[in-house]
């Protein structure tokens, strides 16, 4: 697999114009390594949900520059066109709430990505179903979400996040709805998948039950980011 | 690819059903409403049809016998008969009435037939049951549809009818059932005054002494005569020689007898064209009002059946779904929306249209337009949800 990372040099957004401007991000400066999980952390309306939506490539920054991998795809501009794609195949999200497709089942759920990318039912649903085992809920594969767990359900979302093997997982506060022991196994999850596919992990959270497993932390604060050690307290 | 409307219809199976099930009936009324139509139009030309006639010949300046009243003396038949390519010409009355029985009473368009015997113009094509009509008086036969049976008694004015004969389909231009009576009875239940009404006018003719006149007394006696019968039949019904032109004979029969005379053609576009065109119209009115309704119904439902899946929409386009796969999905549930409806209203007028009390005449042709406008319909309906669907940022799907 190749080896990405994301790095933002620079990044800042405003909403508005003039006297009513709203500087949501002044001057980003971000790296995550591939195979890293860091923390994103910063108190509401500090900038998080802005700076995870930048780097989503869901809304387009102001200023700055934004690498994924050794490609640039911000400059002042998107240098890339196809944004959708860039999402489909570059860029998996894991969302507060699973949001599974309530009329798909569990396999189908993951399977649809790749499906999107192209990819035949059957290729789709294989690669689904191994990774479905990877996360230990193949066994829930022909449910529908309504039957599933909130834990099992957001590993059902991280499997989607993961389907396509994109080189970046963004996770919105992946664990606010669920109990520190499903809390702790999906950060447990998270991290074995950055190790295990090399992919750069980047956990939006205020769960205080999850900070100190992060190896680094970013926090942010009116729009700066502030880089600190975290403690990596290993998760049991 | 999965379908993603097929697999969101069979989640909420139930809901779409019973919705279609909802949608399905408004249509069948839409297709009954046509059906109506089409059975008006039907009668019309049954009418036609059944009195298996190529001319009709009528008082001058009308559009009688059946959009407008039209009366002609009863030995004109003969004058018509004389005219080049005439091969029968038979007399006929039309009167619309409460016809009653035993049982009770129906509406029916009574018919005076002539004498001619069956096959000729006016008389019933084919009998369901029993015998046509034999003797010069008293005898009746009727449409199935009026509710009668063999050797039921009816009441035509002041004298009582057997009926002997049965036949299907021999209706008015607007659907009542027909009843066929000897000629001499028509003209006389046509034209019949009360008792009162002769006695009154009895006394007012023997009062006048021109008529009442000592040295003449059979002048009052034939002005009474006068008054009191019936010489006029409503149209004399052609039927040409198989070499004759219907045009031609039409403007011969209108230069040498100064009377009104329609062929076919001309009759239908009376009937069609000016006897049930405000009808048509009501009904045209009703259909448009109907598919307007059914649209705005259907653009509901996808709309609130498309904002209910907002969240999921904002996710698939976060993840990188197509617009057209969404648009795809939208369009694809309309269009099933609109199938199932469209069969339980196609089966639900079916099952209906027999239990109307006039014709409902359901046909293929208007199936398939309806089918296509249910579906364009659904399509055109959809493009709300489908614009609503558009507008939905991906960035919904992140919270902040």
């Amino acid at each position: 697999m190749q080896a990405y990372g994301i790095k933002i040099s620079n990044l800042s957004k405003t909403f508005g114009r003039g006297d009513t401007a709203v500087h949501a991000l002044k001057e980003v400066n971000m790296q995550v390594e591939p195979g890293e999980v860091v923390g994103l952390i910063g108190p509401s309306g500090s900038g998080k949900s802005t700076l995870l939506k930048c780097l989503g490539a869901i809304i387009e920054p102001s200023a700055g520059q934004m690498y994924l991998g050794d490609q640039l795809i911000y400059d002042n501009g998107w240098k890339i066109s196809d944004l959708r794609a860039l999402r489909r195949d570059k860029i998996g999200f894991v969302f507060q709430a699973p949001y599974l497709i309530p009329f798909l089942n569990t396999l189908d759920n993951v399977a649809l990505l790749p499906m999107l990318a192209g990819k035949s039912n059957k290729e789709a649903r294989q690669r689904a179903l191994e990774l479905l085992t990877v996360l230990q809920v193949e066994h829930r594969a022909h449910a529908l979400p309504s039957r599933l767990s909130g834990g099992e359900q957001q590993r059902i979302a991280i499997a989607r996040g993961l389907i396509n093997r994109p080189p970046v997982i963004l996770a919105d506060e992946p664990t606010a709805a669920l109990d520190s022991v499903r809390a702790l196994t999906v950060i447990r999850t998270l991290n074995d998948i950055a190790r295990d596919y090399n992919t750069a992990v980047i956990v939006v959270t205020h769960d205080d039950k999850i900070i100190p497993t992060f190896k680094r932390l970013y926090h942010i604060r009116d729009g700066i980011t502030y880089e600190e050690q975290g403690q990596g307290r290993e998760i049991l | 690819m999965i379908s993603l409307a097929g697999r969101d219809i069979l989640h909420a199976w139930g809901k779409f059903v019973f919705t279609g099930v909802g949608l399905g009936l408004l249509i069948g009324v839409t297709l009954t409403m046509a059906g109506v139509y089409r059975g008006m139009v039907d009668d019309a030309q049954v009418l036609l049809d059944n009195s298996a006639a190529d001319l009709w010949v009528v008082q001058k300046d009308t559009l009688g016998p059946y959009a407008e009243p039209s009366n002609l003396p009863d030995d004109t038949w003969r004058a018509v008969a004389n005219i080049p390519g005439v091969a029968n010409a038979s007399n006929v009355t039309y009167l619309t009435m409460q016809v009653s029985s035993a049982s009770g009473e129906t509406r029916a368009l009574v018919t005076g037939i002539a004498n001619s015997g069956p096959g000729s113009s006016g008389w019933p094509l084919r009998l369901l049951a029993g015998r046509q009509v034999s003797k010069n008086h008293y005898e009746a036969v009727a449409d199935i549809a009026s509710g009668f049976k063999l050797g039921d008694s009816i009441q035509i004015r002041r004298n009582r009818y057997l009926i002997v004969g049965l036949t299907k389909r021999m209706v008015s231009s607007s659907g009542d059932p027909m009843i066929f009576i000897p000629l001499l009875d028509a003209q006389q239940a046509q034209f019949l005054k009360s008792n009162d009404a002769i006695a009154q006018n009895r006394r007012r003719i023997s009062q006048n002494p021109i008529f009442n006149n000592p040295r003449n007394p059979e002048v009052l006696d034939a002005v009474l005569d006068l008054q009191e019968s019936n010489t006029q039949v409503n149209a004399v019904l052609v039927q040409l020689k198989a070499q004759a032109e219907p045009k031609q004979v039409a403007e011969d029969m209108r230069r040498w007898l100064r009377l009104q005379v329609y062929d076919r053609e001309q009759m239908e576009q009376i009937l069609v064209g000016k006897l049930i065109a405000t009808s048509a119209r009501q009904i045209l009115m009703f259909l448009v009002i109907l598919a307007v309704v059914s649209a705005a119904i259907v653009a509901f439902i996808i709309y609130t059946l498309t904002m209910g899946k907002i969240r999921e929409i904002a996710v698939l386009k976060l993840i990188g779904t197509h617009n057209k796969s969404i648009i795809s999905m939208i369009i694809q549930q309309a269009l099933a929306l609109g199938i199932i409806g469209f069969m339980v209203g196609k089966i639900a007028a079916t099952v209906w249209a027999p239990f109307f009390p006039k014709y409902v005449l359901l046909v293929t042709q208007d199936t398939i337009t309806g089918l296509i406008a249910v579906l364009g319909m659904c399509v055109l309906a959809s493009f709300v949800a489908i614009y609503a669907a558009l507008r939905v940022d991906p960035a919904d799907a992140v919270g902040g």
